[in-house]
Order: C-alpha cells, then sequence, then structure tokens
C-alpha cells in the first residue's frame, strides 16, 4: 500500500510543479501590461454576458408576444364565439381577427408612439411616428436587454386583445363597419392615452419612472381591463338589449368551442403576466407562478359559487371563473406571493360570478358575453388589491434616493398605495367613459352603430359577411 | 301498405334497428328530432341565466310495410323501445296508397 502511494506521489508532483510553473509565468507575463491585453478581454467577456442575457431575455419576450396574439387569435375569438347563437359565430370571430390585422396597422404608423414615446404626462410624443428610432438597441427606459422593437410588438398584442375584450359587451348586434371605426377610434382615445399614463415615459401613474400618482399595474389591470370592461358596460347601455333579449332565450350556442378558447387563454396568459416582467428572469417566475395560481383559485370559487346557488357546477362557470381570476391577477402578478395570488384569485372567482349571476340580473343590461363583469369587475378589483398585497420583496419598485427598497403595498408597511390604486383605477374609468360615450355618439350620428333588426334576427354572418359558420348543405 | 312512424329515445335506436332486422324489416328512414309529449323538459343554467329546453332530443323512425308485417313490427318496436319511463315516445300507424321504386317504377307492395 505504501509502496503504491509512493508511486502515486511520484506521478502527481511533476504535474504539481508544472502547473505552478504555469501560473507563475502567467503572472509574470501579464505583469507588463495588465490594462491592455486583461481589460480588452475582461471588456469583450462582459459584452458576451451582456449578449446572452439579452439573447435569453429576448427569446422569452418574443416567445410571450407570440403568446399573447394567441389570446386573441383564437383564444379569444373561440371563447366569445361559442357563446353567443350559431348564426353570429363567424360574426364574433372576425371581431377578434380584425383587430389583429388593423390595430397592427395604427401600431405601426402612430399608435405606438402615442402610448410609449416620450411626451407629457397623459399621451406620449410623435418622435416615435412609423416607428422612428425603434430599432435592434434597447430603450433602457422600459427594457434595458431586449431591443425596442422586441418592446414594441410585445406591448403591440396588448393592444391587440384590449378593445377585442369590449365585444363581448355588443355581440351580435354591432355593424361590423362601426365596430371597425369604434375600435380604431377607442384604441387612440382610451388605449393610448391609457398606457402612456400607466407605462410610459413621463406618465402620470407610471410607478417605475417616477408618475405623481404611481399605479402598480404590472401586465395591465387598469390599462387593459378596467378600460375595455367600463367602456363595455357603456357600449351596452348605449346600444341597448339585443332583439327578444331577455325573453327569448340565447344559451351558448357552443361551450366546447368556449372551452377551447378559455383554455389557451390561460396558457396565452402567461406570456401577458410573466412576460410583463421584460426579461426572462425570476420576476418572470413569480408572475407566471401567481398568474397560473390566481386562475386555478378563480375558476374553484366561481364553480363553488354556482354549485352552492345552483346545485351544479357547470363547464362554463368553471372557465369562466379562471378567466375572471386571470383578469384579476393581471394586475398584481409582478408584485405579490403565491399565497395572496391564490385569495385574490378565489375572490375574483366568487365576485364576478355575483357580478354576471346577480348584479346584471337585477339591473337588466344586457352585458352579453359578460365583458363588464369579468374584466371590468375583475379588473377593478385586481387592481384595487394590488394595493394591498404588492411586497418588495417579489419586485422592488419604489426606491428611496440610496437606491434602497421602500414598502410597495399595504400589507408592506405602504398603505397610501391603496390611494394611489383609487387613483389609478378612478381614471381609468374616467377615461374609459367619456372616450366611449363621445365614439358611440360619433358613430350613432354618422354611420349608425347597429344593424337593423331585420339583420340582426338573420344573424351576423350572413348580414354582415356574407358567410355561414355552418355550412350543412354543402352539394356533394 | 302501412306506415309505422315511432318517436323513440335515442339512446334505444340500436337496439330497435337490430329487433326489426331480425324480424326481416329491410328498409326505414331515420330522422333526429326534437319534440315533447307529457315528458317535462329540463333546465339549463349559463352564468346564472336559467333556461327551461321543453322540446327534448328524440329518434324518429319512417318504415312501410306490407300488411303481414306490420303487427310483429309494432311488438318489436314494443318490445326494444319500452323503459316503461315516461318519454319512451310513441307509434303512428296510417295507411298508404301506394309505393313506388324510383330506379324502375316498381308499384305496390313490391316496391318495398
Amino acid at each position: 500500500m505504501l509502496n503504491r502511494k509512493g508511486r502515486i506521489a511520484w506521478l502527481v508532483a511533476p504535474i504539481l510543479v508544472l502547473a505552478f510553473a504555469q501560473i507563475l509565468c502567467a503572472q509574470t507575463s501579464a505583469a507588463p501590461s495588465p490594462s491592455s491585453d486583461t481589460n480588452a478581454r475582461l471588456a469583450k467577456l462582459e459584452q458576451q454576458a451582456a449578449d446572452a442575457k439579452s439573447s435569453a431575455d429576448n427569446a422569452w419576450m418574443l416567445t410571450s408576444a407570440a403568446l399573447v396574439l394567441m389570446m386573441t387569435g383564437p383564444g379569444l375569438a373561440l371563447f366569445y364565439s361559442g357563446l353567443v347563437r350559431k348564426k353570429n359565430v363567424l360574426g364574433t370571430m372576425m371581431q377578434s381577427f380584425a383587430l389583429m390585422a388593423v390595430i397592427t396597422v395604427l401600431w405601426a404608423l402612430f399608435s405606438y408612439s402615442l402610448a410609449f414615446g416620450a411626451g407629457n404626462s397623459f399621451i406620449g410624443g410623435l418622435h416615435n411616428l412609423f416607428l422612428n428610432g425603434v430599432g435592434a438597441a434597447p430603450d433602457a427606459d422600459y427594457a434595458a436587454t431586449i431591443p425596442a422593437q422586441t418592446f414594441m410588438v410585445y406591448q403591440l398584442m396588448f393592444a391587440i386583445i384590449t378593445p377585442g375584450l369590449i365585444a363581448g359587451a355588443f355581440a351580435e348586434r354591432m355593424k361590423f363597419s362601426a365596430m371597425l371605426v369604434f375600435m380604431v377610434l377607442w384604441s387612440i382615445i382610451v388605449y393610448n392615452p391609457m398606457a402612456h399614463m400607466v407605462w410610459g415615459k413621463g406618465g402620470l401613474l407610471n410607478a417605475s419612472l417616477g408618475g405623481r400618482f404611481p399605479t402598480l399595474d404590472f401586465a395591465g389591470g387598469t390599462v387593459v381591463h378596467v378600460t375595455s370592461g367600463v367602456s363595455a358596460l357603456v357600449c351596452a347601455l348605449y346600444l341597448g338589449k339585443r332583439v327578444g333579449y331577455p325573453k327569448l332565450p340565447m344559451p351558448p350556442h357552443s361551450v366546447v368551442l368556449s372551452f377551447i378558447g378559455a383554455c389557451l387563454l390561460w396558457v396565452g396568459w402567461f406570456g401577458f403576466n410573466a412576460g410583463s416582467a421584460l426579461a426572462a428572469g425570476s420576476l418572470a417566475t413569480s408572475a407566471f407562478v401567481a398568474t397560473h395560481f390566481g386562475a386555478a383559485a378563480a375558476a374553484v370559487g366561481w364553480a363553488a359559487a354556482e354549485w352552492f346557488r345552483n346545485g351544479k357546477a357547470s363547464v362554463l362557470g368553471g372557465i369562466s371563473g379562471a378567466v375572471a381570476g386571470l383578469v384579476a391577477i393581471t394586475p398584481a402578478a409582478g408584485f405579490v406571493k403565491p399565497m395572496p395570488a391564490l385569495l385574490i384569485g378565489l375572490m375574483a372567482g366568487v365576485f364576478c360570478y355575483f357580478m354576471v349571476a346577480v348584479v346584471k340580473a337585477k339591473f337588466g343590461y344586457d352585458d352579453s358575453l359578460d365583458a363588464f363583469g369579468v374584466h371590468g369587475a375583475g379588473g377593478t378589483l385586481g387592481a384595487l388589491l394590488t394595493g394591498i398585497f404588492a411586497v418588495s420583496a417579489v419586485n422592488p419598485i419604489f426606491k428611496d434616493v440610496q437606491g434602497h427598497p421602500l414598502p410597495s403595498g399595504l400589507i408592506d408597511g405602504n398603505a397610501p398605495q391603496v390611494l394611489n390604486q383609487l387613483i389609478g383605477i378612478a381614471i381609468a374609468w374616467l377615461i374609459a367613459i367619456v372616450g366611449t360615450l363621445i365614439i358611440l355618439k360619433l358613430i350613432d350620428l354618422t354611420i349608425g352603430l347597429r344593424v337593423s333588426e331585420e339583420d340582426e334576427v338573420q344573424g351576423l354572418d350572413l348580414s354582415q359577411h356574407g358567410e355561414e359558420g355552418y355550412y350543412w348543405e354543402t352539394p356533394a | 301498405m302501412t306506415k309505422i312512424e315511432a318517436v323513440i329515445q335515442n339512446s334505444k335506436l340500436d337496439a330497435v334497428k337490430s329487433a326489426l332486422q331480425e324480424i326481416g324489416v329491410e328498409g326505414m328512414t331515420v330522422l333526429e328530432v326534437r319534440g315533447h309529449g307529457r315528458q317535462k323538459g329540463h333546465t339549463e343554467v349559463y352564468r346564472g341565466r336559467e333556461y327551461s329546453v321543453d322540446l327534448i332530443p328524440k329518434t324518429k323512425l319512417e318504415l312501410v310495410l306490407g300488411d303481414t308485417m306490420v303487427d310483429k313490427a309494432v311488438q318489436a318496436i314494443l318490445g326494444a323501445a319500452r323503459t316503461g319511463k315516461i318519454g319512451d315516445g310513441k307509434i303512428f300507424l296510417t295507411r298508404v296508397d301506394e309505393a313506388i321504386r324510383i330506379r324502375n317504377d316498381e308499384r305496390g307492395e313490391g316496391a318495398l
């Protein structure tokens, strides 16, 4: 044994000597010019590390952008079109799809600039008109590690789905032409200013860039869901009920379509919320987990409320609950821990069920697919709860002058944040109500909002698009 | 010749079809229909709104038979479609004046 150990020592010793000599040589050879070679290599290494991080973040953000587009088509298109009568299935799908095309064009020409260009407290300027200056270089104010163009296209997907949500309120009765004009104007008058105020440089409510009333809105509780949901209520009230509502039965023509749509929404929402971290780090994970927990707990909440009240838990109830939870967790996703996320979801599920099944029936408005009951109510609740449950341990968004994190929400020791949330919510309600009323009046006085009664009875598919969703009599 | 129209439960179609094939019935027409007799419908609830569905999906068989076959066929349908509960359906018999085979203009029972 001794002998064997000795042999190994003899073998190892020269290797050690060689290695030591190497280190000595390296030190002596590097010593004369420490600045040039090492610094150059360090700089190169730093650049490579930054490039690697940028690539990783960019990969996640492009994936997220695609996921958010999937929420509109086919997600929202299927979710909504399953809830209408079968004569309106294509008309309803088209309302979602048209936005994918039209809003994209607006965004490229001027909407991105109005929402995210540097401007005043309320709206962006025209510096980024025609995407001028929006290229491969990052915009450090928004996301320092991804190309500004990635940020632009990611935000575009939000601008697409937001007006799409409103369509649930005027389903089965609005002219396609009127709907297009409405969406274009709404995007300009309501969405762009609201997005600028909450997320844009210099925005009045921007929490990360020092706005006057910092409103915590991680992925669009106020910008997306409150604005669209409240506008939906205004639309439902202004347009009036569908012919025959509520006497004629108008059950969903295919809960199957809605089920597929809702599950696609759930998956897409990971891009919506976790993508709003604008990077692939641990904040994205936190938002991902909160999103999933919120959806799950809300599905349980809605289905349980329904089971308790009707004696059965329905599929439509379960998926509606999941969507309500996703809505409510949207502003909170990157600010709250997992347990509050469960709580926010559960509350949203029960609350939105109550809004849809009890409040709507009591007031009798025809918010056909419950855009207000789910997005308006769930978004408002979520935005408020964000001010309560946000903690700096998840996301240190507020910092003192030295850069130390300050408390975020009420349970973190920052009670006044609830007031800021209320201000943000109030502004979202106000801009949605006023903007939507002006647009509706304008269209009403010019081209008209509703299809004729005859066209409504025939259905949007035939009267607006000259097609049928389910054409059984195909000639052999 | 007699036409048998039988409205039955959807779930009994296969049993009735085999029972009729067993006694030698060669042709029939089957329709998906909706309707109601004494059977009450059911309620469906979508987001808190109740809808009462009183027209229930049923299956209707139509067959025209020569007079010797009619009783046997009625017995076969009764035997296969009956559960003893409300909603089992009904059988209607009607006299038929003429049957014509389109392929060769054959008339009467031979065309069945």
